[in-house]
């Protein structure tokens, strides 16, 4: 798939692989910002990290913080649909991308009902060290500068995630 | 997600290369896993050299597979992680947790003892 980028223009373009997607893509800036609006399927996860990668690419961001990034909105919109919209694919997931002030700023909004982030348990206490699941907002924080959670506009979770550019990852 | 399955010795070797990653990787490390437990293999080297990226369902399915083959007193070992997986597992700290080598005769051997 090819994306187009620069100016003020918007584009659309398939989903991948089967399943029902919608998608609008808005860039801006030259690129450094991206809006999209995904139903919610999995395979639609490549290709948000994939339009991330554009942005950051359109910005000189280097390959291992755009690793890294990526990782992290993955895990942010997996949430989404899986916890937010429950697999629900006509439910909304918004995107917003933003490299602006030597920061990669990062929304993702989905249609659920809200969750509590207090109410995760860490996943590298010994109790939960062999759990299954659990370890999705563990790895935004690792990966991420900032991660704050607050009500959405759609009634759901909006996550935002900002990376500093001049900030090294913690490991 | 590709898995190229071999059999060596008494170990079942899963080549695995791309992303383990929720929705398609990590149903399909599952099903490989649970393939392996019902043909009778109790032995599992999962050798992730090919693995670009294992996001926390991932983790979390190794994790599963892991505990999964204990139960049954079958053992499971992860063979050349890349540098990027090597530091997932650092920070969720199962580095500890498994088994892990980066010689594969070695990891072969290390069944029978």
């Amino acid at each position: 798939m090819s994306l187009s980028a620069g100016g003020q223009g918007a584009a659309t373009a398939t989903p991948l692989r089967r399943r029902p997607a919608s998608l609008m893509l808005y860039f801006a800036r030259m690129a450094r910002e991206a809006r999209l609006q995904l139903l919610s399927a999995y395979e639609n996860i490549e290709l948000a990290q994939r339009v991330l990668a554009e942005v950051c690419g359109s910005a000189d961001i280097d390959g291992e913080t755009t690793y890294w990034v990526g990782m992290a909105l993955r895990e942010a919109l997996a949430n989404a649909i899986k916890h937010g919209n429950k697999l629900n694919a006509e439910k909304r997931v918004l995107i917003h991308m933003l490299v602006v002030d030597g920061q990669i700023r990062i929304e993702v909004e989905d249609e659920g009902e809200g969750f509590d982030p207090a109410s995760l348990e860490d996943p590298t206490s010994p109790g939960n060290l062999l759990r299954s699941s659990g370890r999705g907002v563990f790895y935004m924080h690792k990966f991420m500068d900032e991660v704050t959670f607050r009500a959405g506009q759609l009634g759901g979770t909006r996550v935002e995630l900002i990376k500093h550019l001049s900030a090294r990852r913690e490991s | 997600m590709k898995t190229r399955i071999r059999d060596v010795g008494g170990v079942r070797v899963l080549d695995l290369e791309g992303k383990i990653t929720i929705g398609s990787g990590d149903v399909e490390l599952r099903k490989s896993i649970e393939d392996a437990i019902t043909t009778g293999h109790n032995n599992i080297l999962l050798n992730l050299q090919g693995v670009t990226h294992i996001d926390s369902s991932g983790i979390g399915e190794m994790v599963g597979c892991f505990t999964t083959m204990a139960r049954k007193g079958g053992k499971m070992k992860l063979l050349n992680l890349t540098p990027k997986i090597n530091d997932i597992l650092q920070v969720t700290q199962l580095i500890t947790v498994f088994d892990i080598y980066d010689n594969e005769p070695e990891a072969l051997n290390s069944f029978a003892s």
